[in-house]
């Protein structure tokens, strides 16, 4: 049935659209097939973990080893969160711009914390072990992410943009309020708050490591475990109802995952508002499929060896001139806009 | 069998689906017909669970939808809404072998391979599997998903506007394999339509509906009458006899 005229039609697309798309597509197809280059991946975050524990590893040899060791392990945890919590927000909300940290989730923690700590100051309970008030954190972080899922999917339908609208306005009345309570806080708690939130990847809190580790390990198993439903939740709501996916109970389940992974990254690191949105980005290109058993991992290693090697290259090579963070969300800043933009054109 | 009892649908006070009730026997194409606002597709996204209902009951092959397993009813009935905007960067292969996940949850059998092979070449898209959905043009992608249900394999196939972006050779060649599909697979197909020659051309029956009811259900040559399409469309047309069928002419 295809008439001469269609197929006229094709062939000038034909003609035109390999010549604007086969040069990037050429380039990646050297990377190999998806395994392949999951390999390649594991094998440059390696390298760039070993970059970081050999370069200059002179002086009190085991000294530096303990002590590299915990931020290669808090990197890698942070680096792992991350990944997985934005490829799998971006999943359930079938967007690639928007990203926990911009929705606020992070800011929600950041809330929590000093919640946590002006509540017991204010009843002289002494301040809380870094752990008790993670875990508490954490556990106030799933509640009321599904809190705010059942408010939305709960009753009358709502949307998933509205959903994301009501984060971002969410996001900022969260951080107002932090920094309300901060400013009306005694100011010997707000020294402990202050070390919580305004950690760095130089600094994370060393006993926060072994529970931090259970937890993304076991979630993000999890998660990849659910890989093949989380292909077709990516087709969007009504495609992936009619494929029977059960939509609510896997939202809900991806949505409690992102939570834990978010408090963590956030815990050990504090906030990186734009690091998920690269390394996410950055995985869809060059896992070189849409399949989330492969794209999970690659944004993990991609994750893992932007955070060690930038922080091997700023560590040996720039004397810490500067902090990762700032290059992170400089760069990240830049991609956010670029994606922007181009979508915008796009629709 | 589709079976609706007194199904009712409202968006915020506006009621859209107006406690409609209508039988759909298995088998055969059903097109439904109607102005712009009657309740089609909410009606079709309703039957296909991807609405909940106000009011009323839902069954397919004796399944209620608002209550059966997902999963079950994946199986067993399919739905292609007017567009389907995607985030993922998707091959046509990728996309068609979707249709599969229902009954492999993601690990494709040889058979489910070659179920996709035959949707593929079905939709006269042999060539381009290997090609992105963002490559193709609309009409292409259109065939694309349709592919994609056929894929699915499922007794019922709920299409909304399964004619939209095809120009008219596609049209034609879409009609015609859903009339196979049904003559030929023992599907039942359920399309919206909005071309009442197609739809009297190519239907076993017509359910026509406006403001929220079903005003008129019948054979095509019940429906292709001057004084019923009026009725239907409010609007002036004749209906005129063209070698033994029916032609509304509505153009001037």
């Amino acid at each position: 049935m295809s008439s001469p005229a269609s197929r006229a039609g094709m062939s000038g697309r034909t003609t035109q659209d390999p010549a604007a798309t086969a040069p990037p597509r050429r380039l990646l197809a050297l990377l190999g097939s998806p395994p392949a280059r999951l390999v390649l991946f594991a094998l440059l975050a390696l390298a760039c973990a070993a970059a970081y524990y050999l370069i200059n590893a002179n002086g009190n040899i085991n000294f530096v080893l303990t002590y590299r060791s915990q931020k290669v392990a808090a990197m890698v945890l942070v680096g792992i969160a991350v990944a997985i919590s934005t490829v799998l927000f971006q999943t359930i909300t079938a967007n690639r711009i928007l990203t926990p940290s911009i929705m606020g989730f992070d800011s929600l923690y950041a809330l929590l914390q000093t919640v946590l700590v002006f509540v017991t100051s204010a009843f002289g309970v002494g301040t809380l072990s870094s752990a008790m008030n993670f875990g508490l954190s954490a556990v106030l972080m799933v509640i009321s992410s599904t809190a705010l899922f059942l408010w939305l999917f709960g009753g009358p339908r709502r949307s998933l943009y509205l959903m994301v609208l009501v984060g971002i306005i969410f996001g900022t009345l969260l951080r107002s309020l932090a920094t309300l309570l901060q400013r009306i806080m005694e100011p010997n708690s707000f020294l402990t708050l202050q070390s919580r939130l305004f950690a760095s990847f130089t600094n994370a809190d060393p006993a926060l490591l072994p529970i931090a580790a259970v937890l993304v390990v076991a979630v993000s198993l999890v998660i990849w475990l659910r890989s093949d439903e989380l292909d077709v939740l990516a087709l969007g709501r009504e495609l992936a109802t009619m494929l029977g996916v059960n939509y609510r109970r896997t939202v809900l389940i991806g949505l409690v995952g992102m939570a834990v992974l978010v408090s963590v990254s956030t815990a050990l690191v504090g906030p990186i508002t734009f690091f998920g949105l690269i390394v996410a980005n950055l995985a869809y290109q060059l896992a070189g499929t849409h399949r989330h058993r492969y794209v999970l991992p690659v944004a993990a290693l991609l994750s893992i060896i932007t955070l060690v090697g930038a922080q091997a290259v700023l560590e040996h090579l720039f004397g810490m001139g500067t902090v990762l963070s700032v290059i992170i969300e400089f760069v990240g800043g830049i991609v956010f806009i670029v994606l922007l933009l181009r979508n915008g054109r796009q629709r | 069998m589709i079976r609706v009892e007194n199904a009712t649908k409202a968006y915020g006070t506006s009621v859209v689906v107006d406690g409609v009730s209508l039988e759909l026997p298995t088998g055969g194409v059903t097109s439904i017909v109607g102005p712009n606002g009657a309740g089609k597709s909410t009606l079709l996204s309703t039957v296909a669970r991807l609405l909940p209902l106000d009011g009323g009951r839902i069954s397919v092959a004796g399944l209620d939808v608002s209550t059966a397993d997902t999963r079950e009813l994946a199986r067993v009935l399919a739905m292609l809404k007017q567009d389907n905007p995607l985030t993922v960067r998707l091959s046509v292969q990728d996309l068609v072998s979707f249709g599969r996940y229902p009954h492999s949850r993601g690990r494709l059998t040889e058979t489910d391979r070659a179920l996709v092979r035959t949707a593929i070449s079905y939709l006269d898209l042999e060539g381009l599997e290997d090609r992105f959905l963002d490559e193709l043009s609309g009409g292409q992608r259109q065939r694309a998903f349709v592919a994609m249900v056929l894929a699915q394999d499922t007794d019922y196939v709920l299409l909304d506007e399964p004619l939209n972006n095809l120009d008219m050779p596609h049209a034609r060649s879409m009609m015609r394999r859903l009339r196979r599909t049904a003559d030929e697979l023992n599907k039942t197909v359920v399309i919206v339509i909005h071309d009442i020659n197609f739809a009297a051309a190519y239907s076993d029956q017509i359910v026509a509906m406006k403001h929220g009811r079903v005003c008129r259900q019948g054979s095509p040559e019940e429906i292709m009458t001057s004084e019923a399409l009026a009725d239907i469309y409010d609007m002036d047309l004749q209906v005129h006899e063209i070698e033994g069928r029916r032609f509304a002419q509505y153009y001037f």
